[in-house]
């Protein structure tokens, strides 16, 4: 499927209606790194994988809400000369495959325009956007730009979320709702938060749309916990880049990975 | 109280924050209108800090000015800076919310060394971020801040400097925000930060205000002070922005240039405003949006940034921003050491060296926000770099 006319809204919905029976399996892969050549490579690797949908993200300067494995990523992927134009390629090239969503800073969204940097997502065929800095309150300009373009804006709901609030964002959430599992920045975790299946429910009771959790999922048993916990997709980021950065086979190494996550998630198991 | 200050401000952080935000929100609102938190603050800053703090008459620095010159000595506040005003007020409240532990980022080491005494004083948990290229260059700070019984944690990411310290700060806030409160050391950050910072700084502008009215029987003409983040700045210009006669001046770093990009002046080379710690204000960045690392030889203005209330003060004209080189703050630091025998602090320096860049003005009012003994090592050449 191209998605030539279905909106990104439309694709992501489509994308988890055809999982097969388990949670949505949804790696992210740092734009650019190690370079952007390889960085379309690793979101091949992990289309072969079994990725249902693909966070991709935008290398920023001060990503603060992200640990220090994706931080020193997207630091290298800059160093390296990855820019707007080059990420978007990337994205290009792995929206053929697959349902593709950007995660990207507030700055660099309102750098050229909310409304601008939204269409020039969509003429690239992302699917939606996650801004990880623009909480409930902040939102509207991306809002209104993303709906423009038929981009699902995904929001963020964490556990320290208040009813209030995740009563809002439930009800604007587009495409996915993202729940970060932790009180913390990404990264890899020995155990998920015992509470993961008490905030999963909050999140689904909140909103129509599916459920992902992210943040701190690193291993098939996690991933089949987050699963069995309610997840409509699992999010793995951390684990991927740092398979990645340690493999003189980056893609290779992801695809690995990314089939064992796949295996933790297979119905029946 | 203000999230905004006309198109800038707001709370641009991951939603794990945002209950940290209101509940600190609710606490500062409900603690300023508290006569217990109120005469705590005050007994404070009289018998620990040592306010009011003097204003001073700079004698010889008016003689060579052709104006008289008044000093608001903050460097006489205890520390060396003005910085406590802020870290004390905040750490009271950290403990009215429950909140052991504290964290705190620091360019100059000023706010750390701040944030470190308050807590030897309160029984608290401390711990600073500081840039790695800072820890170097203002190696007695660190040592004072680890006396004082704070860790202090090196941070090697970017330029090594007060950006990346202050994104090291927020980090670790979101993953202890239930027993944490972070002392954000400027007017920058999301809402409420900004506003609080400003309230809890506007002592200096307040005391220094009655001060002069006492001495002179008249406004100043002008107040000048230095702009990093923007704390003495802000706390100074507060006191007068009703006084619509009085100008206000914000000195930033021009650092080798601001034709170059290596400086820290974000409020005077303007520009697309943009988002760096959780607001929106002048920001220093490429076309796509990054961050562009700023440059000064003084720790404490190397930032990339601004508070929102000033980039708003300067669009609505009732502020000015200017910069000041390396070069030409160096020269304002061994002036007033000789003509006065007060060794600035080098982020105060660059205010004097454009007060001395003046031939104009009839009575000005200069923040001496921080005493110099951290920077011996920086101006005379012995900083490892």
């Amino acid at each position: 499927m191209t998605g030539a006319r279905a909106s990104g809204i439309e694709r992501i919905a489509a994308a988890f209606a055809d999982r097969k029976g388990r949670a949505a399996l949804m790696p992210y892969v740092m734009g650019g790194f190690p370079s952007l050549a390889e960085s379309t490579r690793i979101g091949e690797a992990c289309v072969r994988g079994g990725a249902d949908v693909i966070e991709l993200g935008m290398p920023y300067s001060d990503p603060l809400a992200d640990g220090p494995v994706i931080h020193a990523a997207g630091t290298h992927a800059l160093a390296a000369g990855a820019d707007v134009a080059g990420v978007l390629e990337v994205l290009r090239a792995l929206s053929q495959e697959v349902a593709v969503v950007l995660m990207c800073y507030a700055n660099m969204v309102f750098a050229p325009g909310a409304r601008a940097f939204a269409e020039r997502l969509q003429r690239a065929g992302a699917c939606g956007l996650i801004v990880p800095d623009l909480p409930q309150g902040e939102e509207q300009e991306v809002l209104r730009a993303c709906e423009q373009s038929g981009l699902a804006l995904v929001p963020l709901v964490a556990p320290t979320t208040t009813p209030e609030r995740m009563a809002a964002i439930g009800a604007r959430a587009r495409g996915f709702l993202y729940t970060v599992s932790v009180v913390g920045t990404t990264g890899e975790r020995l155990a998920l938060d015992e509470h993961l299946g008490e905030i999963l429910a909050r999140a689904k009771r909140s909103t129509e749309v599916p459920v992902a959790v992210g943040f701190g999922i690193g291993t098939p048993e996690q991933a089949r916990q987050a699963a069995d916990a309610g997840a409509d997709g699992v999010i793995v980021g951390t684990r991927l880049v740092r398979a990645a950065a340690e493999s003189e086979d980056p893609a290779g190494a992801v695809e690995l990975v990314l089939a064992e996550l796949a295996a933790g998630l297979a119905p029946g198991r | 109280m203000e999230h905004r200050f006309g198109p800038y401000g707001g709370q641009f952080v991951p939603e794990t924050l945002m209950p940290a935000l209101a509940e600190l929100e609710d606490a500062w609102t409900r603690a300023r209108a508290d006569d217990s938190y109120r005469s705590e603050l005050a007994r404070l800053l009289r018998d620990f800090a040592g306010r009011p703090t003097p204003l001073y008459l700079a004698d010889r620095l008016s003689e060579r000015a052709g104006r008289p010159v008044y000093l608001k000595r903050e460097d006489l506040n205890h520390t060396g800076s003005h910085k406590l005003n802020n870290a004390l007020g905040q750490a009271l409240l950290a403990r009215r919310m429950g909140k052991q532990r504290i964290i705190a980022e620091t360019g100059a080491g000023q706010h750390g060394v701040a944030t470190a005494t308050v807590c030897a004083l309160l029984g608290m948990e401390c711990v600073v971020y500081m840039g790695v290229q800072d820890t170097r260059r203002q190696r007695p700070n660190v040592q004072r801040m680890e006396l004082l019984g704070a860790s202090v944690k090196p941070v090697d990411a970017g330029a090594m400097t007060l950006k990346e310290a202050t994104s090291e700060a927020i980090r670790d806030w979101v993953a202890n925000v239930a027993s944490t409160h972070y002392v954000i050391g400027s007017v920058v950050g999301p809402a409420p930060y900004p506003a609080i910072v400003r309230d809890l700084q506007r002592v200096i502008g307040d005391e220094a205000r009655a001060q002069m009215l006492e001495r002179e029987r008249r406004l100043p003409a002008r107040v000048v002070a230095c702009v990093g983040g923007g704390s003495n700045a802000m706390g100074i210009f507060s006191a007068f922005l009703a006084d619509e006669d009085v100008e206000l001046i914000g000195v930033e770093a021009a650092g080798e240039g601001i034709d170059t990009q290596r400086h820290g002046a974000p409020l005077t080379v303007g520009g697309r405003p943009g988002i760096l710690h959780g607001s929106r204000s002048a920001v220093m960045q490429n076309e796509e949006g990054q961050i562009i690392e700023a440059h000064s030889v003084s720790a404490g203005l190397d930032y990339p940034g601004a508070g929102p209330q000033h980039a708003h003060l300067r669009d609505t004209g009732r502020a000015r921003y200017v910069a000041v080189t390396d070069d030409d703050a160096l020269h304002a630091f061994r002036v007033l050491s000789r003509l006065e025998g007060i060794i600035p602090a080098l982020e105060t320096a660059h205010a004097l060296a454009w007060l001395l860049a003046q031939s104009d003005g009839e009575l000005d009012l200069v923040c001496l926000s921080g005493r110099g003994d951290k920077d011996l090592a920086e101006v005379l050449g012995g900083a490892g770099a």
